[in-house]
This record gives structure tokens, C-alpha cells and sequence, in this order.
């Protein structure tokens, strides 16, 4: 509907945001995965930032008494070499896991979307130079640098939280200048230059918008994969001390007590582990569904 | 021909493109190692050593130079083979990773072997028959397998098939307690033993290379059974392909001939980076099985500070990529015609 | 022609297909009959959704997994297509039934030689052993007339233009000799003058071999020059069939003369093409004020000795090892001199790769010229950098309407927000209220639904983008306007409207017009003077009617011949 050049800004408002919400509903109803992918997405979320609020034993707690114990009605996850209740730890991992995975991927994709939006618009050699950065990155086996990053810088969170924003950029940096360069010629940011758009105003508001929905689903697949590599050098012994709850480093320790059977104490952080991953991976493409106006009915 | 010749310049152009991805790869090991905070000499002394060793190392590697002049010397160093003194072993680094360099080589060949042939099946057959079982079971595979943690995976197979099956050996490395290693020609177990006709050995390197390798294979599978899903349907997709079946060709043909070939490109391209996930994920592998590659030999020297030995890791592990990057360009450029024009 | 009385060679009776799709059935062709005798040549013309196509993939049995024939029969040669077997039906698939498509270099397998693709076809269909192939694939090739047959054979198809690679497409078709041919759009996308040869070609070896074809187009004019009878479509139905002369002189359906009036054709002005109850144009115009003066003795553009050249070789390593100078440059626009009077509308004519859309990028500023000079108003503008333009007092008085409206417009903008971008940026306008006012002016003066202004453009059709974009492109109030192509991409009969609202608003508003387009009937109709472009240079230039009744050079003459002329 036109609306009257005279009508309330506050109804215009409200409009939008009944539209949007309308929207949402409306990808999430339609495609049961990606319903799924948000309940457990909520979960996950609600664990890391409620957790150590909410799980029945503390999770450093150590139980002479209780070590090396079965799933019971009790400790639904069993206990561990020390006697933790293996849920409570689980649960509190969540926080640290998330934390280091979504730091380094906010990281990773400010710096790489700027670099491959000038990369992508200007080229010249600006391109080549991020080109070469690119490509001295990726020249090595990316869970190898990260190995060699931690070992250089130190062996804390913060050195894995950049270590493995640094590997990640060449995808940030690749995909947005692709997206970049397919746009650039398009007849729509030719009208922008027309009608009097600064090159930034270009890139931010007509390039980097449209860019938006495939890159939706590079973020999330990245997320669940900063969370396999953060847990991966944990397991090797980098990054994480015992004895903070982390996913990594449980299974690591666990490791030594499956040739003797018990399963449990690697089983549900390696579980928790996946379903965490699988999650954001599955989120990937409900994200993109919201994001792109094609979908808007 | 003329086309040979073009064809070997491109090759040879591609050659020397790799030439500032193995500089960029020498300057960032340079700098890591040089970049640590603190003293560089206390850490290729070792937690162990004292002020005096410490002033001496810092004067046999150069450390009290300027940081050109210690590039030089470094390069200098690599030119040689010298890639430092491992601390914890006290071996030569470049003898250490030269002996436990093909025991990784053979698990990730053994590995992407059987990735890829279950993996391009997969993918073309779940292309050809969408919405069959099996177009679901390579969905599942693809969504799962990215999802799968490597050692998680090793352990859970460890778990069923030592402890609660007992059909797989102890994840005790290369081979069973009591047996000796073949005569050393390639230096994988697998190899040597059949030349040297040693049966019971191959037998045995075969039973204990299985496990890890159907681990790390599980983790490559994934991305090579999406893109050659994906790529299968685009092929099929195409117009050529349109042209072909009016043209009345036999499915076969359409299918193997026109669309399989013209799928496998992309495919290829991929396979760089799908090396790149092997080559991490063996390091995990190897920690999971002990088994005595250059993976679980770094994990060892990062617990121990053993900074020359990680560098050396990391050089070795990056060439090894370069090369293996370079052999799947070259093979491309070769396969693809497109490529013959351009430089 | 058929002998009369004799059984046709194909025959649809009552043909109903229909896809099955997430929202439920949808019927694309309805109970459409049509028959194609021996020797004949038929043309389905209909614009886009007719389901023309669909019907030719019916008839080949292959459509999409999804399609199926409802109803009807369709029997080739006695033979019942409908209910054949797959493994029957690939042996009459080019041995009997051939089909051609556009988008020839798609077409064909991007990674193995022409002279291969052709072989297969042979060896399928056993017209030759894998000995003789090579050399009948050879004749093949002379047959369409490719100039070097034996070289070409090893050829792959990204070494061969566009022309080149549809008649590799034409000769896998008629390689085992079939009974008929269906050629499904064949010449969009080619140039005019490959777009003649291409036809020539195919009507004079279907005339040889006594084939039948099928020609599916939605350029009437094409269909009446090049078929015996012609079979008009429209959403599904078929709404009339005859002879073209017959067609044309008194077409009986309405939808049919809404086509023929549509389709531009001499001796017809631009108010003829639209449908009679459409007479009157766009409504009046409410006059800006202008504060720039127009000095009506200066030509509003004035363009001497442009010159635009790009290098040839990249930068890459491996030329850091060669001592190469790069001399090579290729020069897409070659030294070019014209002018465009105050009010005037001047066509610029040329096939792809005659420098037509460097030179209007140039104009427009958007990109860098090597040398030349361009006026606007006496203004020189070739010496702001392209990139500095955008803050140029002068940066809204050029504009340009752009050919593709898929891709011209920002995909996440509103019509209303894509329109009100430059009123935002250098119109002065802060405020949401004055921006919506302004824009609902701009939407009635081009015809645009005021509902339709908070639409995104995958909500609105061809011609309803193509309205947002003139209105975008006249909201600065703009003097001069380039139109690129800017109904290339529509139906015949939308194109009608749409060049009527162009004229009326250079007239209304007072606009100069730059018209580059490779369709000279379309320039016919509303410029005034015409340049003809090839390879980077101006080839003729000069009024309108002369150029196009008497043409001076030999180009210019070709270009003409190319032009399918429809029964006057």
C-alpha cells in the first residue's frame, strides 16, 4: 500500500518489524532442519551463557569417592578420573568452546569482508598484494599453522582465538571478493555511480547488503569449524589447562581410558562436540533464507 | 606438435608460480620462530638450560644479528638440510622428520585412496539417482561427515572395534609388538613387505594401518562426496548435456563421456584443499593411534618447547603441501584444453 | 510443400502438458493442435510463457523430471511419441527428430573437440564406423560451411565464435539425416548478421534434404520471412495458425494483431505498434523548473577523436621473467567523432564487439577515456577521472537506462528505493515524506503502478522494471540520457509501450537521446539521426531515413539485408 506522505513514522515502524517477524516465522515453518537447527542452536546458546548457573554439580569439583563411575541416575554423564560429574563439565564447556569460536569468526570475517570488498572493487595492486596474503596463508596446512601460531605467540586462549582467525581469513577474504567482482559490473551499482554514490557508499550499502546471504552460510559452517579447530588444538595439549571444562581437552583426557572401557568420559564432550557443530552447520542455510529477499514473500 | 610445446610451457609457468608460495612459506616459519615473545635463545636452549648454554646457542644460530642477516643465515641453513637440534631427542630435526616422514605419508595415501573411491561414487550416484536412498545417504554422509571431530571419530572406532568388538589390534602404532619392520626401500610398511615378500609383516601393517586410515578417510570423504555431488548435477544441468540427449546418445554415454568428465574438473580444484584438512587431520590421527609420523613427533616437541623441531614441522608439512598443490595443478592444467591458451 | 492430402509428417492433437511444483499442478500447454507436413516449415511465435518450447520438448519427450503429458497424442510418421519407450525414443533423437537451442557455445561440451561431438552422434546412430566418422564428420563440417574443416575438427568450442559454434550445433542435428528438424530459438543472442547466415543456412540444407522443420521464435518478422505457415501462441493456447502473408494482412485473434502491430516493420511509426485502445501516451509531465541554460545552437554532446584502449597481457609472476614490453593493447573504441543536438534522438548501431557500450560508458562517465575530448553543453567532462565524477555539478544531468533489468536494479531495494537514490544523493531531498512525493511523480510520469513502489524487483515483470529504471534514470532531471539496449529483454509487445513512454518523455521533459542498440528497426522508429559502428570505428553516419532507404557503405548495406523483413 502508497503509504500518505503525511502518516505517522511510528505505524511505518511497526509495519516493518510485524513484516520481518512475519518472515522469520515464515523460513523457520518451512523447512523442519532449519526449525531443528534453531531449537538446538537455542540450546547450545542457553548452556554457554546460563551454564554454570544451572548444572547440578560443580564443575571442579573434585570426588575421591566417586571416581570413574558409570551413567547413573545421579551422574547422568558418569564421572571422570577425578570424580567431576562429567554433565556439569559438559554443560560449562559450552561457554568456553562458543567463546573462543565466535571471537575468532567475528575477527576473521570484519577483517577478511573489508579486505575482499577493496580487494574485489578496486583491484589492481592492492588485489594483488591481499592476493599474495591469501595465498602465503593457505600455502600451509591450516591446522598446521595454527599449531606453529600457538607455538610462536604462546600457549593461552587469546594466541588460539587469533591463531585460528588468521586461518581462517583467506575464505573471508576469497569469498566477498568473488561476490565483489560479480557485482561490480552489474546495473545496478553502475545506476549507484549515476546517481552520485561515493565509492564507499558503493560497496557498503549496495555491494556488501547483496553480498549478505551466501556469506550467511560460510559464517556458520566457519563457526562450526573454528569450534572443531579450537577443540582440536586443545586435544593435542595447546590452548586449554585442566582443569577448565572444555570439549577438547576432555576428550583428550577420556582418550586414555577407553582402551580400558570407559567411554564416557570421551563419549559425551565428543558428542556435544559434534551436535554443536552440526548445529551451525545446519543453521547455515536458514540463515541465508532470512537474509535473502528472494525468500520474502 | 606445437600443442606439446604450449602444453610444457604452461606447465612450466605453474612450476614457477609455486616459486612465491614456497618463499612465503620459508619468511613466515623464519618469523615464527623468531617472533617469540621473550628471549628466542632460552627456547631453542630448552627449559633445562642455563645462562651459558643459552649465550652459546644465541651465538651458533645467529641470534644476536640483525633479523636480514639471521634470514640469510637461515636460508642458508635450509639450503644445507640443517634444520636445527631437536632438544628432546637430541637427533638432527631433519634426521628425526626424514625417519618418521613416510610412516604419515603412508597413512594419508592409504587414507585418501579409500576416501576418494568411496567418496566420487557416492557423489555421482547420489547425482544420477536424486531423491534415492542413496541420494540421502550421501546428504547424510556430507552434513555429518563435516561435523565429525577426527579423533572423536578414532577413538569411537577404537572403542567398537578393540574394546567391544576386539576384531581391530591395539592402536599401538605401526605395527604388532612382536614384529620387526621390512627392509627399508620407500619406507612404508605396506610397500617394503610385499617386495621383500615379508607376508606376516604386510599382514600386520595392513590390520594396524586400517583403523586410522578409515578415520582420516571418514573426515575426507565428506567434501570430496558434496563437490562432486554438487558439480555431478551441475554437469548434468548443463546445455551440452541437453544437446547430447536429443541428440539421442545412450546414457552411458551422456553420463560417462559428457557429464562425469566435465564434473570431475571442479573436483579436482578441490582436491587442494581437501589435502590441506588431510594433512591437520593426520596430525590428530596419529596422536589418537600413536603412530610414528611427523604429527604426533610435533605434538611431542610442543609439549617439550622443542622450538626447532615445530619449526621444522611446519616447514616440512608446508613444502609437502606446495607439492602436493603444484601435482594437482599441473594434472589439471594438463586434463583441461581450456588451459592451453592461456598463460 | 507437402503434397496435399498426404498424411502429415507430424501431428499434435489436443496436446496438454503439465509440471508438477511445490504449489501444486501447473498446466503449461493446453489441448494445442498442430501439424507439420512433409517439406514444410513451421514457426511457433509467442512471446515468453506461450509454452512454445515446452511443446517441442513434449514432442522430443524431454522435458524437465517433472513434466508429463496429460492428454493428447503426438504421432511422428505413424509412430506414437507418447507412449514410445525411452530406449525407442533415443534411437529416433537424432536419427529421425533432431532439436537445436540458443546459446550455441553453451550448447556443445566445452572440453572435447567439434569434430568428436559430431562423431558420437554418427556412431550412435550407425552411419558410420569409428573408421569413416572422422571423415564424415569432415564433410559435415564443409557441409555448414565452416572454412577449414580439417583443422577445426580438432577445434574446441571457447575457440569458436558464437556463429561458428551454432553451425557445429546445426551439424550434429543433421548428421544421420533426420526427417525433422526443431530449432528453438536459434538465433537469440547471435548478431543480425550471423543471425541471416544462420538461417539462410538452415533453410537452404532443410530445402535440399526435403526435411521438415519446426522454427520457435518470438520475433514475428523472423517467422513470417523464414516459415510456410505460422502458429501463434499465447499462455498455453494456440490462438491462431495460417499463413504469414494471411496473418499479417488481416489477423483474426486480438492477440495476434496485438503481435503483428508490435513488431516493428516499415512503413509503421511508433504510435502504430501499440494496440489501438492504447493510443494516447504517458501522462503530461509536470515541468521542473531548470536552472541550467540550454544553449540551443551547441550540440548537447559533442564527441571528437574518442579513443579507448585496454592492454593486452595480465601482470602475473611469470611475466617478471620474461623482458616483454606490453605493447599490445587492444583499442575497443578507434577514434570516433559525432554529436547529438539539443532534443535530438540518435541511434548507435552496431554488432557485439563494435565499441557501441564503451563508447556510452564513456559518455557516461563511468569509465576512464585514453584520449578525445567530450562536451556536454560546451563543457569539456573527459578530463574529470571517472572515479571523481560521482561529486561532478554536471553528474546528474547524464544519464542512462540500462539494458538488463534483471541485473540493473539493486535486488534488495524497493522500486521506491531504488528510485529515490539519486533524489537522496543529488537531489537535495533529506526527508522520507519529499522523497515519496517526488517518487510517486516519477512513477505516474512512466506509467508505474503507485501499489507497485514498495515491490522488490524479483515481485515485478519485465516491463515494470523497466519502468522503475527510466524513472530512476529521470529523476535527477537529466538533459542527457543514454539508453542501452533497453528493451532488449522484452517481450515484443511490452517493447511497444515502452519506446512509446521513451518518446513521450524526451518530448514532455526536453531529453536528448543516445540510442544503442544492434536492432535497426527498432532505431527506425525513434531516432533521428543514425551512427553505424564496427570495430571501434564510426562506419556511416548521418539522418535517419537516408542512412536506413540508401545506404553508402557496404556494411551499412549488410546490416540492412540481415534485418528480417516481415510481409508488408
Amino acid at each position: 500500500m502508497a503509504m500518505a506522505p503525511d502518516a505517522p513514522v511510528q505505524a511505518e515502524v511497526f509495519a516493518a518489524r510485524a513484516r520481518f517477524i512475519r518472515h522469520i516465522r515464515h523460513v523457520l515453518t518451512s523447512n523442519p532442519v532449519t526449525l531443528l537447527a534453531a531449537i538446538l542452536a537455542f540450546l547450545i546458546l542457553t548452556a554457554a551463557v546460563f551454564g554454570p548457573l544451572i548444572v547440578p554439580y560443580n564443575p571442579l569439583e573434585t570426588n575421591a569417592a566417586m571416581q570413574l563411575k558409570p551413567p547413573s541416575a545421579t551422574h547422568w554423564f558418569g564421572t571422570d578420573q577425578l570424580g567431576r560429574d562429567v554433565f556439569s563439565r559438559v554443560i560449562v564447556a559450552a561457554r568456553l568452546d562458543l567463546a573462543i569460536a565466535l571471537a575468532a569468526v567475528a575477527m576473521s570475517f570484519t577483517v577478511g569482508a573489508i579486505m575482499g570488498l577493496v580487494s574485489g572493487y578496486y583491484g589492481g595492486w592492492t588485489d594483488v598484494i591481499i592476493g599474495r596474503l591469501c595465498d602465503t596463508i593457505m600455502a600451509f596446512p591450516l591446522f598446521v599453522l595454527a599449531m606453529g601460531i600457538v607455538a610462536a605467540l604462546g600457549n593461552t586462549i587469546e594466541n588460539i582465538v587469533y591463531a585460528t582467525a588468521i586461518i581462517n581469513l583467506p575464505f573471508y577474504i576469497r569469498m566477498v571478493r568473488a561476490e565483489t567482482m560479480v557485482r561490480r559490473e552489474a546495473g545496478f551499482v553502475q545506476a549507484a555511480r549515476l546517481s552520485g554514490n561515493p565509492d564507499w557508499r558503493i560497496l557498503a550499502v549496495q555491494i556488501f547488503p547483496n553480498a549478505l546471504p551466501p556469506m550467511m552460510v560460510q559464517v556458520s559452517l566457519n563457526l562450526g569449524w573454528a569450534i572443531l579447530n579450537a577443540a582440536g588444538l586443545s586435544f593435542i595439549g595447546l590452548g586449554v589447562r585442566p582443569p577448565d571444562p572444555e570439549w577438547g581437552i576432555m576428550v583428550a583426557e577420556g582418550a586414555n581410558f577407553i582402551v580400558s572401557g570407559e567411554w564416557w568420559l570421551a563419549f559425551f564432550p565428543g558428542l556435544a562436540l559434534m551436535l554443536a557443530v552440526f548445529t551451525f552447520n545446519l543453521l547455515g542455510d536458514g540463515l541465508r533464507d532470512i537474509v535473502d529477499p528472494r525468500m520474502r514473500t | 606438435m606445437a600443442f606439446a610445446v604450449t602444453k610444457l610451457r604452461i606447465v612450466a609457468s605453474r612450476v614457477l608460480q609455486a616459486a612465491p608460495a614456497i618463499a612465503g612459506v620459508i619468511i613466515v616459519t623464519f618469523l615464527l620462530t623468531r617472533a617469540l615473545p621473550g628471549d628466542p635463545a632460552a627456547f631453542f636452549a630448552g627449559p633445562a638450560a642455563d645462562a651459558n648454554s643459552i649465550a652459546e646457542i644465541r651465538k651458533t644460530l645467529g641470534l644476536d644479528k640483525s633479523l636480514p642477516e639471521q634470514f640469510f643465515i637461515y636460508i642458508g641453513q635450509l639450503m644445507r638440510g640443517d634444520l636445527g637440534q631437536s632438544i628432546s631427542t637430541g637427533r638432527p630435526v631433519i634426521d628425526e622428520i626424514a625417519a618418521r616422514l613416510p610412516a604419515s605419508l603412508e597413512l594419508t595415501l592409504v587414507a585418501l585412496i579409500l576416501s576418494v573411491s568411496i567418496a566420487i561414487p557416492l557423489g555421482v550416484l547420489a547425482a544420477t539417482r536424486p531423491g534415492a536412498w542413496i541420494d540421502h545417504l550421501c546428504r547424510i554422509v556430507t552434513t555429518a561427515g563435516v561435523s565429525l571431530p577426527t579423533f572423536f571419530t578414532g577413538l569411537v572406532l577404537v572403542y567398537v572395534f578393540y574394546f567391544l568388538l576386539g576384531i581391530a589390534p591395539a592402536p599401538m602404532g605401526r605395527l604388532d609388538i612382536i614384529a620387526l619392520p621390512p627392509p627399508r626401500i620407500t619406507g612404508f610398511f605396506l610397500i617394503d613387505s610385499l617386495v621383500a615378500g615379508e607376508l606376516e609383516t604386510f599382514r600386520s601393517a595392513l590390520v594396524q594401518i586400517i583403523l586410522p586410515a578409515l578415520t582420516l578417510a571418514l573426515f575426507t570423504l565428506a567434501p570430496i562426496a558434496r563437490m562432486t555431488r554438487g558439480s555431478m548435477l551441475q554437469a548434468l544441468g548443463s546445455d551440452f548435456i541437453r544437446t547430447v540427449k536429443a541428440a539421442g546418445l545412450s546414457r552411458r554415454m551422456v553420463l560417462g563421456t559428457y557429464a562425469f568428465r566435465n564434473a570431475l574438473l571442479p573436483v579436482i580444484t578441490t582436491l587442494g584443499m581437501v589435502f590441506s584438512f588431510a594433512l591437520g587431520a593426520n596430525v590428530l590421527v596419529e596422536k589418537v593411534f600413536a603412530w610414528p609420523g611427523i604429527g604426533s613427533y610435533a605434538i611431542e616437541a610442543l609439549i617439550a618447547s622443542d622450538y626447532a623441531a615445530v619449526q621444522g614441522f611446519v616447514l616440512t608439512m608446508a613444502i609437502l603441501f606446495v607439492t602436493l598443490n603444484l601435482m594437482v595443478d599441473v594434472f589439471y592444467t594438463l586434463v583441461d584444453p581450456r588451459l592451453s591458451n592461456k598463460e | 510443400m507437402g503434397k496435399p492430402g498426404a498424411a502429415p509428417l507430424l501431428d499434435i492433437r489436443n496436446l496438454t502438458v503439465s509440471f508438477a511444483t511445490r504449489n501444486g499442478s501447473v498446466t503449461a500447454v493446453r489441448d494445442v493442435s498442430l501439424s507439420v507436413a512433409r517439406g514444410e516449415t513451421v514457426a511457433i511465435v509467442g512471446e515468453s510463457g506461450s509454452g512454445k518450447s515446452v511443446t517441442s520438448f513434449a514432442v522430443m519427450r524431454i522435458l524437465d523430471q517433472n513434466g508429463r503429458i496429460a492428454a493428447g497424442s503426438v504421432v511422428f510418421s505413424g509412430i506414437d511419441l507418447r507412449s514410445a519407450q525411452e530406449n525407442e525414443m533415443q534411437d529416433l533423437r537424432g536419427r529421425e527428430i533432431s532439436m537445436i537451442f540458443q546459446n550455441p557455445r553453451a550448447a556443445l561440451n566445452p572440453i572435447r573437440q567439434v569434430g568428436q561431438q559430431i562423431e558420437d552422434v554418427l556412431i550412435r546412430h550407425a552411419q558410420a564406423t569409428r573408421r569413416t566418422a572422422h571423415e564424415k564428420a569432415i564433410d559435415l563440417l564443409r557441409l555448414v560451411r565452416i572454412n577449414n574443416p580439417e583443422r577445426r575438427y580438432y577445434a574446441y568450442p571457447f575457440e569458436l565464435s558464437g556463429g561458428m559454434c551454432q553451425r557445429i550445433v546445426i551439424a550434429i542435428a543433421l548428421a544421420c539425416q533426420p526427417r525433422l528438424l526443431i530449432a528453438d530459438e536459434p538465433t537469440t543472442g547471435l548478431d543480425v548478421t550471423t543471425q541471416k547466415a544462420v538461417m539462410d543456412l538452415v533453410a537452404e540444407l532443410t530445402r535440399e534434404r526435403g526435411m521438415s522443420s519446426i522454427l520457435i521464435t518470438h520475433d514475428l518478422g523472423l517467422a513470417a520471412q523464414y516459415a510456410d505457415k505460422i502458429v501463434v501462441m499465447e499462455q498455453g493456447i494456440v490462438v491462431e495458425s495460417g499463413d504469414p502473408r494471411k496473418l499479417f494482412a488481416s489477423p483474426a485473434h486480438a492477440y495476434t494483431r496485438k503481435l503483428v502491430r508490435a513488431t516493428p516493420r516499415p512503413g509503421a511509426g511508433l504510435r502504430d505498434l501499440l494496440p489501438e485502445t492504447q493510443q494516447h501516451g504517458a501522462q503530461a509531465a509536470e515541468m521542473t523548473s531548470d536552472p541550467l541554460v540550454i544553449a540551443k545552437e551547441m550540440p548537447i554532446i559533442a564527441v571528437e577523436a574518442l579513443v579507448k584502449e585496454y592492454p593486452l597481457s595480465s601482470a602475473d609472476t611469470a611475466s617478471i621473467f620474461r623482458r616483454e614490453q606490453v605493447t599490445d593493447v587492444f583499442r575497443a573504441v578507434d577514434g570516433i567523432t559525432f554529436h547529438v543536438d539539443h532534443g535530438e534522438s540518435v541511434g548507435l548501431v552496431g554488432e557485439s564487439g563494435c565499441g557501441k557500450s564503451t563508447t556510452s560508458a564513456m559518455l557516461m562517465r563511468l569509465i576512464d577515456v585514453t584520449s578525445g575530448s567530450i562536451r556536454f553543453n560546451g563543457v569539456e567532462i573527459s578530463n574529470t577521472p571517472a572515479r571523481d565524477f560521482a561529486r561532478h555539478e554536471l553528474r546528474g544531468r547524464l544519464q542512462m537506462v540500462f539494458q538488463d533489468p534483471a541485473d540493473s536494479l539493486n535486488p534488495r531495494f524497493t522500486a521506491f528505493r531504488s528510485i529515490a537514490d539519486p533524489l537522496y544523493r543529488l537531489g537535495g531531498v533529506k526527508l522520507k515524506d519529499e522523497a515519496r512525493a517526488k517518487v510517486e511523480k516519477l512513477a505516474r510520469l512512466t506509467g508505474l503502478p503507485l501499489d507497485l513502489l514498495d515491490r522488490f524487483p524479483h515481485q515485478l515483470s519485465g516491463g515494470q522494471k523497466a519502468r522503475v529504471g527510466i524513472a530512476r534514470a529521470i529523476a535527477l532531471d537529466p538533459k542527457f540520457l543514454v539508453l542501452d539496449e533497453p528493451t532488449a529483454a522484452l517481450d515484443v509487445s511490452v517493447q511497444a509501450i515502452i519506446l512509446n513512454l521513451l518518446a513521450d518523455l524526451k518530448r514532455e521533459l526536453g531529453m536528448s537521446y543516445l540510442f544503442v542498440s544492434h536492432d535497426l528497426n527498432v532505431v527506425r522508429l525513434l531516432c533521428d539521426r543514425v551512427i553505424i559502428m564496427k570495430s571501434g570505428r564510426i562506419v556511416e553516419q548521418g539522418d535517419a531515413r537516408s542512412v536506413m532507404e540508401n545506404p553508402q557503405a557496404a556494411y551499412t548495406r549488410e546490416l540492412l539485408a540481415a534485418v528480417p523483413h516481415p510481409p508488408v
